[in-house]
């Protein structure tokens, strides 16, 4: 077998082989289903009534408060005192008390709200929506205006974004969504699995196998075999990703939410107590919907493999670098952060703003076009990036990470076998232009 | 026949000569020890050797050709002085892998792996983690590493550091038998005791130079000093020692050791002796340790660079 195959094995079988491969693996598709179930069974859920005592000096407030999202308001006579309601308010059933001075109409003040627990914000929003509702309209009853007139007249007209090319309904929200996360994705793997094959170089130096390795293969082999066995790794677990978040999101999604929620997303029409579980629904059904998913995916998987490959090399020749002394890491791989860091400002810009010229040159220079690119596509391709930026940026990637893997191997030839000494970044640039 | 033939042999790093000009040949077979103070271009020797540097200047021939570090490699096993093992993994599996890389077949690597671990009485190890083993049981799992694919030139750099004697022992026999079979070693060390023990054949290097190669016994000639020890039934006044034949450097507890002068002859100290009838109980020639020579040699060389230091700066 061929020798540089017997390394990748190696290096895979041992990482996959590990229990911290098994938890990750399972517990990112876990974090995405909990990130979608549990806020729609909270809006669903959250059935508990609350019944509140109300106390109205100001005799305005009479029935006008409708009994909606769990709350029901309950009248006490005007002349009952809040100091004793406030003692004895839960053994008559009540979970807060209200209480509405006689007050004046031009500058109204003085409401209270009582309850022993800390009342939650949607209580304290319906309150005091309510009570400014109440106010609104006696105001505008008092300069001879119609309430129910008003409200005819207020627009609520929304445009329609589409995207140039698709007769979709595009959603800038959405890509901003997609976008922003692809970006960072991508931005966190380039960094976790750079760092792992620096550390797996550094390990290798340290426990001082490397020598006894290059006895028997090239350098460039035992460098390159590490990069792609952790490389196939990274693959490995995105494949197990992509099929787990599919099988939760067709699946296990569905059993979770309860058919009346689906059915209200899917005809828009709901009860009041299963509004937001629908909407919530539909809003998810539609980021699905409107991304390129077909051109998303692959291109994902292109630049995370190239960026991968671009930085995996120099966190390599760093790691080759290493001493016993695990500060110096920190000091040398500096230089690699760096840029990625700067990626990751590019993309903040980029999200916000796809066609600037900085996300244009950010999506095309391989020190951050695989982190910028990201948050571009979801924008649409042709409509945001045109084909020969994507084609450029790929193109330039290629050309990067042959470049880059090139300078690696020659830093990271000789450092292995440098024991014992402090090395600089300086010194290790001049075994580039050395000549063996 | 020379397994390996090295002809002006260099390697100049920016600021020193690592290897400067060295020409050598190891016959087959043979275990050859390479010896050299701290710092003497040993290992950027054995680098080349291995394939693991490329020479700036020079030829090497291995086996009747010219050295081809890509193929070459299958039959040489290095065992550097920098060694380890990965930690983590199992030592069975560990031992399977650097023998693949040495381009051994699964079942190649297999039965040369049973063959070793019965010898050295260690199959309990094979599920083990190496770092579960002593630095001890590490070294003989490293050796076993490095002669699992039958290398034709097996290059061991300091192998006895970190084993007790039993184990010491153990290696040692295992390097004889290995050169036996006609296995060609090469011991770089700068333990000289073990070098008289176990080479046929020595170079000296110091500073990137050859100083001095040849075989053990032929040294050991070439730089004896004529001493002899005579051991005496009683000792005689200093009134009877009186001779030109040799002088008197120490006295011992019924003996001298004496040094020859020249133009006499071993035979003019005894009949000295027996002229004067004191008994002598035994004779024996005192030659110089390796140790002796090798510093000898570097002090000579130390103090010959001393003199034409100012001249070259």
């Amino acid at each position: 077998m061929n020798k540089i195959l017997i390394i990748i094995k190696r290096e895979f079988l041992t990482r996959i082989r590990k229990k911290s491969f098994l938890v990750t693996t399972l517990l990112v598709p876990l974090a995405f289903a909990a990130m979608i179930i549990v806020p729609i069974l909270l809006a669903t859920g959250d059935n508990e009534k609350k019944r509140i005592a109300v106390i109205d000096q100001s005799g305005l407030f009479e029935n006008k408060f409708p009994d909606e999202k769990g709350i029901y308001f309950k009248y006490l006579p005007a002349n009952q005192s809040f100091d004793s309601l406030k003692a004895n308010y839960e053994s008559q059933g009540f979970q807060g008390v209200l209480f509405i001075p006689k007050f004046d109409l031009e500058r109204p003040s003085g409401f209270e709200f009582y309850s022993k627990g800390q009342a939650n914000i949607t209580l304290e929003h319906e309150i005091n929506k309510q009570i400014n509702d109440v106010i609104e309209n006696k105001r505008l009853a008092e300069q001879g205006l119609d309430p129910a007139k008003l409200k005819e007249l207020r627009s609520d007209a929304e445009v329609v974004f589409k995207n140039g090319k698709e007769d979709k309904k595009g959603s800038s929200l959405v890509a901003y969504g997609v976008g922003y996360a692809s970006g960072f994705i991508i931005y966190f793997v380039l960094l976790l699995f750079g760092t792992t094959v620096m550390r797996g170089v550094m390990e290798e130096k340290v426990n001082r196998i490397s020598e006894v390795m290059v006895s028997s293969v090239r350098p460039f082999q035992l460098m390159m075999g590490k990069i792609v066995g952790i490389g196939a790794v990274g693959l490995l677990q995105f494949l197990i990703w992509g099929v787990l978040i599919t099988v939760i999101y067709t699946i296990i999604i569905p059993l979770f939410i309860s058919p009346e929620v689906m059915q209200a997303a899917s005809q828009g029409t709901s009860t009041v107590d299963q509004a937001k579980a629908a909407e919530m629904v539909k809003n998810i059904s539609q980021v699905m919907g409107s991304i390129n998913w077909g051109l998303l995916i692959p291109c994902f998987f292109l630049y995370f493999l190239g960026g991968y490959l671009f930085y995996s090399s120099l966190y390599a020749a760093v790691g080759s670098l290493a001493n016993e002394d695990a500060t110096d890491i920190q000091q040398l791989s500096f230089p690699i952060t760096v840029p990625i860091i700067i990626g990751i400002m590019i993309m903040i810009k980029s999200v916000q703003n796809p066609e600037s010229s900085l996300a244009v040159w950010g999506s095309i220079i391989p020190f951050t076009s695989p982190i910028v690119m990201m948050t571009r596509l979801p924008y649409g391709v042709p409509g945001t990036v045109p084909y020969w930026q994507l084609g450029l940026s790929f193109i330039c990637l290629i050309g990067g990470f042959i470049l880059t893997t090139w300078l690696a191997g020659k830093i990271y030839r000789t450092g292995i076998l440098l024991y014992g000494k402090k090395i600089t970044l300086k010194e290790a640039m001049k075994w580039i232009v050395k000549r063996n | 026949m020379n397994l390996l033939e090295v002809s002006h042999l260099k390697k100049y790093y920016e600021t020193h000569k690592a290897v400067d000009d060295i020409s050598f040949s190891i016959q087959q077979g043979s275990i050859f020890g390479l010896l050299g103070p701290n710092g003497a271009g040993k290992t950027t020797l054995l680098r080349m050797l291995t394939g693991i540097f490329y020479p700036d200047e020079g030829k090497i021939t291995f086996n009747g050709h010219p050295f081809d570090p890509e193929k070459d490699i299958q039959y040489i096993g290095y065992m550097p002085e920098e060694r380890g093992l990965y930690k983590k993994m199992m030592v069975g599996e560990q031992t399977l892998y650097l023998a693949q890389l040495k381009g051994l077949s699964k079942k190649e690597a297999t039965s040369s792996i049973k063959y070793w671990f019965d010898k050295f009485d260690i199959n309990s190890w094979y599920t083990k983690k190496v770092d579960e083993l002593s630095k001890g049981m590490q070294q003989k799992v490293q050796f076993i590493s490095t002669v699992l694919h039958k290398p034709k030139l097996l290059i061991l750099d300091e192998p006895f550091t970190g084993l007790d004697p039993i184990n010491s022992e153990m290696i040692k026999q295992e390097i004889f038998n290995l050169s036996k079979e006609g296995t060609t070693i090469i011991f770089s060390t700068h333990r000289m005791e073990q070098v008289e023990e176990i080479c046929d054949h020595i170079m000296l290097v110091n500073k990137g130079q050859k100083i001095l190669d040849g075989s053990v016994a032929g040294i050991k000639q070439e730089f004896k000093q004529g001493l002899f020890k005579v051991g005496l039934g009683t000792m005689p006044n200093p009134a009877q020692m009186a001779t030109w034949h040799f002088n008197i450097i120490e006295t011992h507890d019924k003996a001298f050791t004496v040094k020859l002068n020249e133009d006499s002859t071993t035979n003019d100290i005894l009949l000295h002796f027996i002229r004067q009838d004191i008994p002598v109980t035994y004779f024996e020639e005192i030659l110089p340790t390796i140790n002796e020579v090798f510093i000898k040699q570097v002090k000579q060389t130390e103090e010959a660079d001393l003199k034409t230091a100012p001249v070259l700066s």
